[in-house]
């Protein structure tokens, strides 16, 4: 029993992929197209990239409901972690901090660039906020970052600022049309705005994320 | 065959892998990674579906920008949950698991 | 068979590999190395399927932030074990 039943599940998902495969390669050619749609609208969207067209105007609502899932598992991971497991981080190697101190404010400038080219070209607020936790989990192996399992109110206030600035926008444009429809003048500018905010909170989650659930071993 | 179909093929392989070991394994952690592999699977095939007439679709594409950042979400969430179970129980398996797997020692 | 679709087909056989070893190779610390490695092919996978952004967010996020949260989590077990061993 204890080998058979391994053995059985392995099959079965074989058995799963090979059928996946040939449903895949049995499929009628696409009745809508997308690609067309998104090319039609991109001059009303207030951008020029149609990837951050489609994630902050066409389909805002993905990227509203993304954030608030990352909120809520950085509550979970909070929730989870004791707070006596808060200790000063240890410090590195001296090379190391000194990499890290030179890295970090190239990694925010770039963050920054990617955030700015989003508008026209492969970047945005996800890959900049990536960017920017990059930064503070390699701060954190340097040493020079603090676990961060009570978070100030400061850092409370970043947290949740994507959220809030895209709500707040989203709420403020309800008047115009309907929920997450920019009117196409000031799109530009508005994205951008929750961007920024976006780019900011993303940042300071995903490396929450790591610096809440890791701990300092001396 | 077109680029995308491709590499939707090779997401169901993806899935079918990731599949296998998130049953199959016992060890919390493998579960982790298994799960990740199969979102991985998953996301190809849904890029590769819809680019398998040849052109580029920004809508899948963003969907899936969207998916990787909830991925790393709930796999840090995980991480955190079986981490409290190592706490608790001093193993990182799931309590039906245990029985099956004594000798795995990983 | 063309170059493109010679790399294809290596970048795919190179994905299903490293994701099967990740999850059957013994050491566990290994297998999150193999992990991040499949991470990196994907940003590659990415790369063909014309797909600039995610590949940009695979490598940052499923590769390194990943990574680094699994590396973690490999070393606090095996911190957690070694007084026993």
């Amino acid at each position: 029993m204890r080998r058979v039943l391994p053995v059985a599940i392995v099959a079965l998902a074989a058995l799963f992929g090979v059928a996946l495969a040939a449903a895949m390669l049995e499929l009628p050619p696409h009745a809508v197209r997308l690609p067309d749609d998104v090319a039609a609208n991109i001059a009303a969207s207030g951008v020029a990239h149609p990837i951050t067209a489609v994630l902050l105007n066409f389909r805002g609502y993905d990227t509203l409901l993304e954030i608030a899932v990352l909120l809520l598992a950085l509550f979970g991971v909070l929730a989870l972690v004791k707070p006596h497991a808060a200790r000063a981080a240890h410090p590195a190697h001296p090379l190391l901090q000194t990499l890290a101190r030179l890295l970090a404010p190239l990694m925010v400038l770039v963050a920054g660039y990617l955030l700015w080219v989003g508008a026209i070209a492969p970047g945005g607020a996800f890959q900049a906020g990536a960017v920017l936790a990059a930064a503070g989990v390699l701060l954190r192996l340097a040493g020079l970052l603090p676990a961060w399992v009570a978070p100030t109110l400061l850092l409370r206030v970043g947290l949740a600022l994507g959220l809030l600035v895209f709500v707040a926008v989203a709420a403020a444009v309800l008047g115009h049309a309907t929920l997450l429809t920019y009117p196409p003048a000031l799109a530009g500018g508005l994205i951008l705005m929750v961007e920024a905010a976006l780019t900011l909170s993303i940042g300071l989650t995903l490396a929450a994320l790591y610096l809440a659930s890791t701990e300092v071993r001396p | 065959m077109s680029v995308g179909l491709l590499y939707a093929l090779a997401g169901a392989a993806l899935f079918a892998i990731g599949l296998a070991g998130l049953l199959a394994l016992p060890h919390l952690l493998r579960k982790i990674l298994a799960f990740n592999i199969l979102g991985s699977g998953a996301f190809l095939i849904l890029v590769g579906l819809g680019q398998r007439d040849g052109s580029v679709d920004p809508v899948p594409q963003a969907m899936v920008l969207t998916g990787i950042v909830v991925a790393i979400a709930a796999t840090a969430l995980a991480l955190a949950l079986a981490r409290q179970l190592l706490e608790r129980t001093g193993r990182m398996q799931l309590p039906e698991d245990r029985a099956d797997a004594e000798t795995d020692d990983a | 068979m063309s170059a493109a679709l010679a790399f294809d087909l290596l970048i795919i056989a190179a994905l299903v590999w490293s994701a099967a070893r990740a999850l059957t190779v013994a050491d566990l610390f290994r297998g999150v190395v193999l992990f991040i490695v499949f991470g990196l092919l994907m940003a590659l996978a990415w790369a063909r399927l014309g797909a600039p952004d995610i590949a940009l967010a695979e490598a940052a996020i499923g590769a390194g932030l990943t990574g680094a949260l699994l590396l973690d989590a490999v070393g606090h077990l095996r911190a957690k074990r070694e007084p026993e061993a």
